[in-house]
């Protein structure tokens, strides 16, 4: 590639590309071809939503968190106990409940855990999560405990359109609307000059701090921003399914959405909307079958995306078509 | 239970701790790699002792001197063929990749041996109780201790007073410094790795009575673990053995005080202690 070419693709990347409705035509055509899919097709669209909050803050922050499901479940304990115990059951102010207190929850543990770096980071936001699992297995009356809160019940969305129980159809298009709108925040983030002095602090740290850059602060909004997103996930998780237990703060759905995210690719936006779809889809039809083969093929793709597939499906099929370019 | 009672259980498991975590804080120390996986071969030589003993009759001791073998056998291969390739890549890809290796290991363990929780015949000698004078204890919780102990004191010697002890040292300290004096940092890491592998399987093995053992033994104490480590300070053999005597006796004590829930405020503890000292508790500041 041509200095030319690299300035007009620096200035241009900004820009929505015609390619980029196919994700959203193809989740409108989902939904007409296959009603009777709708249940799984709304849980990878949450899956999309949370790893989407990881992507801003692993592939652009650059900061390697083992416990972003904090965010999510502190997003979905606030909407099950506003509905439970407060008999709040509007769903889109329960969102924004969730919002708040995840994001003023990721502040509040940023602020603290990104002084620093390292090992020291990785255990202490794994070191946050299992605290808050452990708050919400104690906390009984409140959260249910073990059990966690089952047959919870949701204001139609808008006072108009029921929640569908069986066939998820209103809560598909409503995980639809939310992801778009909050993949348009990360998208215009990521490319403003904030987003841009997040890749800098990812590559060079040092650097940043000598040019002045507030690095702390910024890492510290786009951790609490990441985590109020990965909130709204965690409550739309609740609203599209009517429960919420412990399983949505445990290490296995952190793990998990870490794994979704560099098997799509980190860094590149779309690579949470491939990395859900195919862990997903291979998930609902290897792991109730065949458990541990499912962990043990899992494990071995680990492996190998770590020692020669760095950038994940989207890097892959990114060194594909720059080789045949090339020729 | 007295509080002497409470003391010696929190120190034997404490004990247990310290013998799975030293390997990790010193490969740690020496490369800065993030090593996940760590808690897989304490399982791993957990299993090796337990089948050992089930299937071929071989007594306890010899069992466990063969876990200890198989896994360093395993960790050498596995460090010569897969992890120095990722000595310079990033922390996010040690931590894939050792997760990966995490899911491997559980996922084999499950298909091969099954997902039930396995038993440890201890031998007749370390079983029931012995009269310390004022007061008499389990028997295999003192040996324990005492176990620690001598391997703590080994250990302190051979870092302190051997060559490689030293070269160890100055390798955590300054790693280019010590490379520029001609140090073989690599074949250091490997000697570390394979011990501290090996150590964490004696670990796995002797703790087997106290912590379980099942497939899911890697992740479960995963978190115990890395706080062990942290807390100690990367790289340092007495920093380490502090911080897992504390953890033990405090998650004893705690379990028993509060029994719902009381390893909450060993997360809470460690957050806090970190924020105050993230270097741990003997580690230099970074």
């Amino acid at each position: 590639m041509s200095l030319s070419a690299a300035a007009q693709e620096y200035a241009t990347r900004h820009r929505l590309r015609a390619w980029e409705a196919l994700p959203w035509a193809a989740g409108l055509a989902v939904f007409l071809l296959f009603p009777n899919h709708l249940a799984f097709g709304t849980q990878v669209l949450i899956t999309i939503l949370f790893a989407l909050s990881l992507d801003l803050v692993l592939g652009y922050a650059g900061i390697v968190t083992l416990g972003h499901a904090a965010f999510f479940g502190a997003g979905a304990y606030t909407v099950g106990m506003l509905a439970a115990h407060g008999g709040w059951s509007e769903p889109l102010s329960g969102l924004a409940a969730a919002a708040l207190v995840a994001g003023v929850l990721g502040l509040a543990s940023g602020w603290i855990v990104l002084r620093t770096h390292g090992l020291t980071l990785l255990m202490l936001t794994l070191c946050t999560m299992v605290l808050l699992e452990q708050a919400a297995n104690m906390g009984a009356a409140w959260t249910g405990g073990f059990d966690g809160m089952p047959g919870l019940e949701f204001r139609p969305l808008l006072g108009r359109f029921e929640f569908d129980v069986l066939y998820f159809r209103t809560q598909y298009l409503y995980a639809l609307a939310v992801l778009l709108a909050g993949f348009l925040l990360v998208r215009v983030l990521v490319h403003s000059s904030f987003g841009r002095s997040l890749t800098g602090i990812r590559e060079n740290s040092l650097r940043m701090h000598a040019i002045g850059a507030p690095v702390r602060a910024r890492q510290v909004l786009a951790y609490a921003i990441s985590a109020a997103l990965a909130g709204v996930a965690g409550g739309l998780f609740t609203q599209a399914n009517g429960f919420v237990n412990l399983a949505v703060l445990g290490l296995d759905r952190a793990a998990g959405v870490l794994i979704i995210l560099i098997l799509g690719g980190y860094g590149r936006l779309y690579g949470a909307f491939v990395g859900a779809l195919v862990y997903l889809l291979l998930e609902h039809t290897l792991s109730k079958a065949y458990p541990t083969a499912w962990q043990l093929g899992l494990g071995l793709t680990l492996v190998l995306v770590a020692l020669y597939a760095r950038n994940g499906i989207l890097g892959l099929a990114a060194g594909l078509r720059r080789r045949r370019g090339a020729r | 239970m007295d509080l002497a009672s409470i003391l010696l259980g929190g120190l034997a498991s404490g004990m247990v701790l310290f013998v799975v975590s030293v390997g990790l804080s010193v490969t740690m120390g020496l490369m800065g790699f993030v090593n996940l996986a760590h808690g897989g071969f304490a399982m791993l030589g957990g299993y090796v002792l337990v089948l050992a003993m089930r299937h071929w009759g071989l007594p306890f001791f010899a069992a466990l001197a063969l876990a200890f073998v198989a896994v360093v056998a395993l960790a050498v291969l596995l460090e010569k063929t897969l992890y120095a390739r990722l000595y310079r890549a990033t922390e996010l890809d040690q931590v894939l990749f050792t997760i990966g290796l995490v899911f491997v290991m559980i996922a084999a363990i499950t298909l091969a041996i099954g997902p039930e929780t396995q038993v440890v015949v201890l031998p007749a000698w370390l079983r029931g109780q012995t009269d310390l004078g004022f007061l008499s204890y389990r028997t295999y919780s003192l040996a324990l201790i005492a176990f620690g102990t001598a391997l703590v004191l080994a250990l302190w010697l051979g870092f302190e007073r051997t060559r490689i002890g030293a070269q160890i040292r100055a390798a955590v300290d300054n790693r280019r410094m010590a490379e520029s004096l001609g140090v073989d940092v690599g074949r250091l890491f490997t000697l570390t790795f394979a011990l501290g592998s090996g150590l964490a399987a004696v670990g796995g093995g002797l703790g087997a009575e106290i912590l379980g053992l099942d497939p899911q033994y890697p992740l479960r104490y995963l978190a115990y673990f890395l706080i062990v480590v942290a807390l100690g300070g990367l790289g340092r053999v007495s920093g380490v053995f502090f911080a897992a005597l504390a953890i033990g006796v405090l998650d004893f004590v705690l379990k028993f005080s509060f029994p719902q829930g009381g390893t909450m405020f060993i997360y809470a503890l460690t957050l806090a202690f970190l924020l105050a000292r993230p270097q741990g508790l003997f580690g230099k500041r970074a």
